[in-house]
């Protein structure tokens, strides 16, 4: 659906784009996560041929951005960061307007505004001016414009910020109810977002590429080794938790074994095994020989934050490393 | 065409959202009002005194009342086209609106189009409050109305070709205050060019003359209809527009 090969946008001194090629499939929701002024905004305006990229190409639907402009605007819907809003319209006209810009056919544009409004959740405030909206009503009706003309392709640029709490979940929820129809890609510089979101991440710093995949696949690969957290707690009578931890180093494959807190009894120990060893069923059955209860067996992820962390800190180290 | 509509009137709609609309139209009809009572008073003073010394000879309203009226007006006009098109563009590139625009499936042309009639069809609003004062003068007189249409034809034409301008120095900036500054100072450098041809008669002193958008209007306000003038405006109103459709591509390029 979405296809950009060696994008790279110049700005007059900076390089905000550097080479970036990814793609997207139809359906998807994917997560476009970096530090603020990572390139963020510029490769989504690019997409949406509000800028002309320097170099590459992207494609949206088969259209490029450059060649077939409009085909392009046609099938994507835009939330830029600040909702694009104009103060002393009503939110109904508002809605009206942009359907009518955006080309929906005279007969559908009351449905399809009833639509989004219903969908967006703003029908109590179709009457309302936009001046008067609170910040949280704004960022709907914003989405509700990117949405009016039930575009193939959705661009949400930081689409939860500045909201409060119980806002940013309705939005997330909005935003995953729109999957399927939509390919959607959002932006963010909130990792627990993405996690919670995107099926899909692309991960950019200062202009590059850094890493590309599922969550899942993503969290699987940095982990390498699995890591395991295990609670145990004595039957009757207290629990010595060096002995604790020597059986459990015992466990065959388990390469270490981390005590991480002790409360009332209970002992939480953090088990690395080797690669490519699954090692929880041998733990299980260890601690229940030796006579224990076994609380807790959940295999440890890192979180995104760790794994982006990772990934910056060793893209920084390859140049340093590669100059020695 | 149907997008030039959709944006026609959504600027449309905003003029008039705003107390500065009304304002504008305030300020024009006192202003006008003022200078049609002198000229009117004017006129009546003289035409007794002409009657008095025994001139048989009646004045001549359109020649008297309405040629120095709309010479005003055409100067009036410098001072209100650019708080017309301060906002057009630069307000847009504040709120970040002009994102909507250029990624909404409408051509710049399109856009630029839009905006440039919603002001000149706001400024003929204004202009057709003078037209109250000047149905007393049917109602007391027999003016022709034949140059009267002339002239507020051309009032329109110098008006399209300023606010053309304005349009143009909108683009160029976020700042509403440097759009009706800059647009300020070119409706003034286009007025006073007239003043040149005045005390020069050389052939940069023509040049710099026949750029004043005054000189091609006077024909107008005597009620001479003249292509050539016609055509002047109509291709400053292209280039103004053209411009603006410059800025906005560069506006892509360098943003």
């Amino acid at each position: 659906m979405i296809k950009v090969e060696g994008l790279t946008k110049r700005y007059a001194r900076t390089v905000a784009v550097d080479d970036i090629s990814f793609e997207v499939q139809k359906g998807q929701i994917v997560g476009f996560l970096g530090p603020n002024g990572a390139g963020k905004t510029t490769t989504m305006r690019v997409l949406t041929c509000f800028l002309p990229p320097t170099a590459g190409t992207a494609k949206i639907a088969g259209f490029d951005v450059l060649q077939q402009p409009l085909e392009v605007k046609r099938r994507i819907g835009y939330l830029p960061e600040a909702p694009p809003l104009y103060p002393e319209m009503e939110v109904i006209e508002y809605l009206l307007f942009v359907g009518k810009l955006k080309g929906i056919p005279k007969a559908d544009l009351k449905y399809r505004v009833d639509e989004v409004c219903e969908r967006c959740a703003i029908n109590d405030h179709r009457t309302r001016l936009i001046s008067k909206l609170s910040r949280g009503y704004r960022q709907r009706v914003g989405l509700a414009q990117a949405i009016i003309h039930n575009p193939a392709v959705l661009i949400l640029d930081e689409p939860t910020a500045g909201l409060d709490p119980k806002q940013i979940i309705e939005t997330r929820e909005l935003i995953k109810s729109l999957a399927g129809d939509h390919t959607i890609i959002l932006s963010t510089h909130i990792l627990s977002e993405v996690e919670q979101t995107c099926q899909y991440v692309i991960i950019i710093d200062r202009g590059k590429l850094v890493a590309t995949d599922s969550v899942e696949n993503l969290t699987r690969r940095l982990r390498g080794s699995e890591s395991v957290a295990v609670e145990i707690e004595a039957r009757d009578g207290v629990l010595d938790p060096a002995s604790a931890q020597r059986c459990l180093e015992q466990v065959p494959g388990v390469s270490r074994v981390l005590q991480k807190e002790t409360r009332d009894g209970r002992h939480v120990f953090e088990v690395e095994s080797l690669p490519g060893r699954s090692v929880r069923g041998d733990l299980a059955r260890a601690v229940v020989a030796a006579g224990w209860n076994l609380n807790e067996l959940r295999p440890v992820a890192l979180s995104l934050e760790e794994i982006f962390l990772q990934l910056t800190a060793s893209e920084k180290a390859a140049p340093a490393g590669a100059s020695k | 065409m149907r997008n030039v509509w959709t944006i026609y009137r959504k600027e449309l709609r905003s003029y008039f959202a705003s107390w500065v609309a009304y304002a504008l139209i305030a300020f024009f009809a006192v202003i006008f009002g003022y200078f049609f009572y002198v000229a009117t008073a004017i006129f009546v003073n003289s035409s007794f005194q002409s009657q008095m010394m025994g001139r048989g000879m009646p004045m001549d309203m359109n020649e008297w009342i309405i040629r120095p009226l709309m010479m005003n007006v055409s100067v009036i006009g410098l001072f209100i086209i650019p708080m017309i098109t301060m906002r057009l563009f630069a307000e847009e590139k504040r709120s970040g609106t002009i994102e909507l625009l250029m990624t909404s499936p409408v051509r710049d042309l399109e856009i630029i189009l839009g905006k440039w009639f919603a002001a000149v069809t706001f400024y003929a609003c204004i202009l057709a409050f003078s037209a109250l004062n000047l149905a007393f003068l049917f109602l007391y007189g027999q003016p022709d109305w034949k140059p009267i249409l002339v002239a507020y034809l051309g009032l329109l034409l110098q008006g399209g070709c300023l606010l053309a301008v304005g349009t143009f120095i909108s683009s160029l900036t976020r700042n509403q205050i440097i759009a009706v500054g800059g647009t300020f100072a070119v409706c003034l450098l286009l007025w006073v060019f007239e003043w040149v041809g005045s005390y020069e008669t050389s052939t940069w002193a023509r040049v710099v003359s026949y750029l004043s958008v005054l000189t091609h209007f006077e024909p107008f306000a005597k009620g001479v209809l003249d292509t050539k003038h016609v055509v002047f405006y109509l291709s400053a109103i292209f280039l103004g527009l053209f411009l603006t459709a410059r800025s906005m591509e560069a506006l892509r390029w360098r943003a």
